[in-house]
């Protein structure tokens, strides 16, 4: 694949670096002189100077046989441009952007930007993770299905504790897909499978029924 | 939208003929360039933000123009204004002709004064 990365700060090197072990094409678009010059010292000539958000940068690069545009300057609203310019002038299939304020996620999906990454709401729901007593984590959304993989965990007072899967009133579009308790090995639950306390329950839901799912795992 | 010279002089215009003109910027300096009888708002804050918007009564507004010095701070926030607030007119400022071109061909009113000063002073200097 030919893909176009916009900026080359810690998140550009590292993803060219790593996608050119994965064999692709790349080449990165960064406005920074001596930062372009690092990158071409240590990537190879990977690098073009110039500013993304512009068309005339973007024609010279090739966009227009690129595969993938992917924005990742520190700027939400260069990203933006960049994604857009690459998608409505150029017909690039897939577009990209990371976003710094998690709120300009919604705004990003309604200008039609395919996918957004926002490392602030990464690192939470890291953090989140490790918090003993977080209810409910997400694993993967899968956007164009709009659904996400959680994790649940049951706590030992929970009102589930000790009864089976088939008592339970899963929210619609829920499925519990995996048992993963301290006992035995992770498993796929079935209706007989019961549930004990510290037991982890990874599920498929959507955003809508996740809190159901929740309250229902949890007993509470 | 950017209370930068021509954000001013606009806000200015505006609010002497009667309109109900608020102005936005990141920075109150700014404020300063506003007319002493201006008799609208002028407010902290940033237009890609929508909380911002808001508290700028965008729900509410007849007209959003966007005139800071960025071209893409320019175009994310009269998408916003368009698109999520459905503000009736938008005008935004776009200075690199190219992407002005790109925007106006995706319904976005837009000027570039690059391209509208150029020609004025190749008519000038024709005359």
């Amino acid at each position: 694949m030919y893909i176009i990365i916009v900026g080359g700060g810690e998140i550009g090197y590292y993803l060219s670096k790593d996608l050119l072990t994965e064999g692709h094409e790349i080449l990165v678009v960064e406005r920074d002189a001596d930062r372009s010059e690092f990158i071409i010292g240590d990537l190879g000539s990977v690098c073009v100077r110039g500013d993304g958000c512009e068309v005339a940068t973007l024609t010279e690069v090739g966009t227009g046989r690129a595969d993938m545009l992917i924005a990742v300057t520190g700027d939400d609203e260069d990203n933006l441009v960049a994604c857009q310019i690459a998608k409505h002038k150029f017909n690039v299939p897939q577009t990209i952007a990371r976003i710094k304020n998690p709120k300009n996620e919604a705004i990003f999906k309604k200008l039609g930007i395919d996918v957004t990454v926002s490392s602030v709401k990464i690192i939470l729901e890291y953090i989140e993770e490790e918090v003993p007593t977080h209810p409910l984590t997400h694993l993967l959304t899968i956007r164009d299905k709009g659904l996400e993989i959680v994790e649940v965990k049951i706590p030992p007072d929970s009102t589930t504790v000790g009864k089976p899967v088939k008592e339970l009133t899963l929210p619609q579009e829920s499925v519990l897909s995996l048992v993963i308790s301290k006992q035995q090995k992770p498993h796929v639950p079935t209706a007989d499978t019961i549930l004990q306390a510290g037991d982890q329950i990874i599920a498929v839901t959507t955003p809508e029924s996740e809190e159901a799912l929740r309250t229902v795992l949890r007993g509470t | 939208m950017g209370c930068g010279r021509v954000g001013a002089w606009l806000a200015g215009l505006l609010d002497a003929e009667g309109h109900q003109v608020t102005i936005l910027d990141i920075d109150t300096y700014s404020f300063r360039r506003l007319p002493s009888t201006f008799g609208g708002t002028a407010l902290l804050g940033n237009g890609i933000e929508e909380e911002s918007l808001k508290k700028a009564g965008i729900e509410e507004a007849d007209a959003f123009v966007a005139v800071t010095q960025g071209d893409n701070h320019n175009v994310m926030a009269a998408q916003i204004a368009k698109h999520i607030f459905n503000v009736p007119k938008v005008i935004c400022r776009i200075y690199d002709p190219l992407r002005q071109e790109l925007y106006d061909t995706l319904g976005l009113e837009t000027f570039s004064p690059t391209t509208i000063f150029a020609q004025r002073l190749k008519e000038a200097l024709e005359k």
